[in-house]
């Protein structure tokens, strides 16, 4: 009986990974098809779809302003978020849970509504700070809140903090110190962890950029598939791959040393946990 | 460990000055947060020159935002349907492999990319798959089949929930597979060794205690739907009625300035069920894990 029904298991299994691998790399297929055939089927194979990409200048400005923010915005998070997640641990722990509340609100506030009562702030920022696209990297740390705190929090919950920080403290070490040498070296996996997802979520925003009149990449694919289809295929076929091994090399993180210690443990494939998936931006 | 402690409470009663940590953090979000969500609900409730008023919510009433409302909840519950059905049925043959195997790196790797990222590329990649120009479409009509008989309808709904369903579905697979990690192997020789069916263990066990988890992420699937934007503004380049590209028409147009509150209201009103619906399925996710952790 055990025997049936593993061979019964065995065949359910392959038939849902083959119908909805099929379902799911038909798309993937048709757009490298598109991107090197033009868009007849028997078309002699091209690169042109690919190479043009560099001739396009709204892509490349497109591509290096979404590069710069994948880098602005990591940062300024870590900065922000983790000294102050850090604070609150260890001098105010009544704060948590309204930081924990804050920071989880970008899921229930839709990107799409919150473009809403952003306009008005950034038509002060465009007149007042700054006009470039850099600017978006002020709501996109919002956008990124939610998965930087889980993952972050998983993180410190799984060291001492209070005697790690106090024993540093009483040999001597300022509070940049204990930041920096001994807390950051303690949480590197997750610190990679948040940043790996909040690099892949910068590339591939959309709502923000095209509702505030920003050209990031995705608002200039968009953009660019209206007149060459091919080469906006290109780029959107690229930008995907490109997440998919940000988000596969993130999988392997929290396993390379994940039997060293206890917080390896609980962040390994962090990208599979619900906690830190929760809801579209 | 006995100095710190004894130290803290006279620093307490004295003017404690650790707040200050925290203030760097609460002004941004206060900043770009808190004040965007107090703007859309100022907005919402006052006119332009500051007297209360409830006009912005009697101007939903009208015919096409109603329908933009109810197209969008059409797409959204059945693409949460079927995404749900489907994402459940492929999370259970990955969690039925081995935990740390490659296929289940390779499927929540994937899985992560498009229900977040995906976006414009969703619908490039839709018009590149079965557009009409489409490799499948050009595929087919060589073969005899022309999927658009009956018409172009990549851009009608049932095109959106199709495009839809390649975030849903992956949005699925990521929630559900820790609810599915939680059936414990004993739980099914238990039932076995009582002389259960496989029927009866899914019946009468595992359907039971994975039903909470499954209505709840149902519900996720069904905001998440409700509040993108991306792919179906990237695909209806012309408009269409639904409500974030309503939401998307009134801050691009003149209108923003004659009536900045309507953008507002809306945006209220699709925070409001948003919050319902995720409060929901929070209270929902914690009744799964009596069982499941």
């Amino acid at each position: 009986m055990q025997r049936s029904r593993r061979l019964k298991l065995l065949i359910f299994r392959w038939v849902v990974l083959v119908v909805v691998g099929v379902f799911f790399l038909a798309p993937l297929a048709a757009m490298f098809e598109f991107s090197t055939r033009g868009n007849a089927i028997n078309a002699p194979r091209t690169l042109e779809g690919w190479t043009l990409v560099g001739q396009t200048p709204g892509l490349v400005k497109g591509i290096i302003v979404s590069l710069e923010l994948a880098v602005i915005t990591p940062l300024a998070m870590l900065v922000l978020l983790l000294p102050t997640m850090v604070w609150v641990r260890l001098r105010l722990p009544s704060l948590k849970r309204i930081v924990e509340f804050v920071c989880l609100l970008p899921l229930t506030v839709p990107a799409i509504a919150l473009v809403v009562g952003l306009k008005p702030i950034y038509i002060w920022i465009e007149i007042n700070v700054s006009p470039l696209t850099q600017v978006l990297a002020f709501a996109y740390l919002i956008l990124i809140l939610p998965y930087s705190y889980r993952t972050l929090d998983a993180g410190l919950a799984a060291m001492d903090l209070k005697t790690l920080s106090e024993a540093a403290r009483s040999l001597g070490a300022g509070w940049a110190t204990v930041m920096l040498r001994v807390v950051v070296p303690n949480m590197s996996s997750a610190i990679l962890n948040a940043s790996l997802l909040s690099v892949a979520l910068v590339l591939g925003e959309y709502t923000v950029a095209n509702l505030l009149n920003f050209q990031n990449l995705q608002v200039e694919i968009q953009y660019v598939s209206l007149t060459t289809s091919n080469t906006a295929t290109a780029v959107a076929l690229g930008s995907l791959l490109f997440a998919f091994i940000l988000l596969l090399v993130l999988s392997f993180i929290g396993r390379s040393r994940g039997r060293r210690t206890r917080a390896e443990e609980i962040i390994p494939s962090s990208a599979s946990s619900a906690g830190i998936w929760g809801q579209r931006v | 460990m006995a100095s710190t402690t004894a130290a803290r409470p006279s620093g307490g009663r004295r003017f404690s000055l650790s707040w200050v940590g925290a203030v760097p953090f609460f002004a941004y979000v206060g900043l770009f947060l808190l004040l965007p969500t107090g703007i859309i609900v100022v907005g919402s409730f006052f006119t332009k020159d500051g007297s209360l008023t409830l006009a912005n919510f009697a101007d939903i009433d009208k015919p096409y935002i109603i329908k933009s409302f109810t197209n969008s909840l059409i797409i959204s519950s059945v693409s949460a349907a079927i995404g749900a059905v489907v994402g459940a049925v492929l999370a259970y043959a990955v969690v039925t492999g081995d935990p740390n195997g490659t296929l289940r790196r390779l499927v929540t790797s994937a899985a992560g990319v498009l229900a977040q990222f995906g976006g414009v590329a969703l619908a490039i990649a839709l018009i590149a798959t079965v557009g009409s120009e489409g490799f499948v479409t050009k595929f087919l009509l060589a073969r005899g089949l022309n999927i658009y008989a009956g018409g172009l309808w990549i851009y009608e709904p049932i095109g959106i929930i199709l495009v839809y369903l390649y975030f849903q579905i992956p949005l699925m697979v990521l929630v559900f597979l820790p609810a599915l990690d939680g059936l414990r192997p004993q739980w099914r020789e238990a039932t076995e060794s009582l002389g259960g069916s496989t029927w009866h263990y899914w019946r009468y066990v595992a359907g039971p205690l994975l039903a909470p988890s499954f209505l709840g992420c149902t519900l996720l699937l069904f905001a998440n739907a409700f509040s993108a934007y991306a792919t179906v503004a990237a695909l209806l380049t012309q408009g269409g009625v639904y409500i974030t590209l309503e939401i998307q028409n009134l801050l691009t147009s003149e209108t923003e300035q004659t009536q900045p509150g309507l953008a507002q209201a809306l945006a209220l009103t699709m925070i409001v069920i948003v919050v319902l619906v995720t409060s929901l399925y929070t209270v929902l996710q914690s009744r799964t894990s009596k069982w499941l952790r």
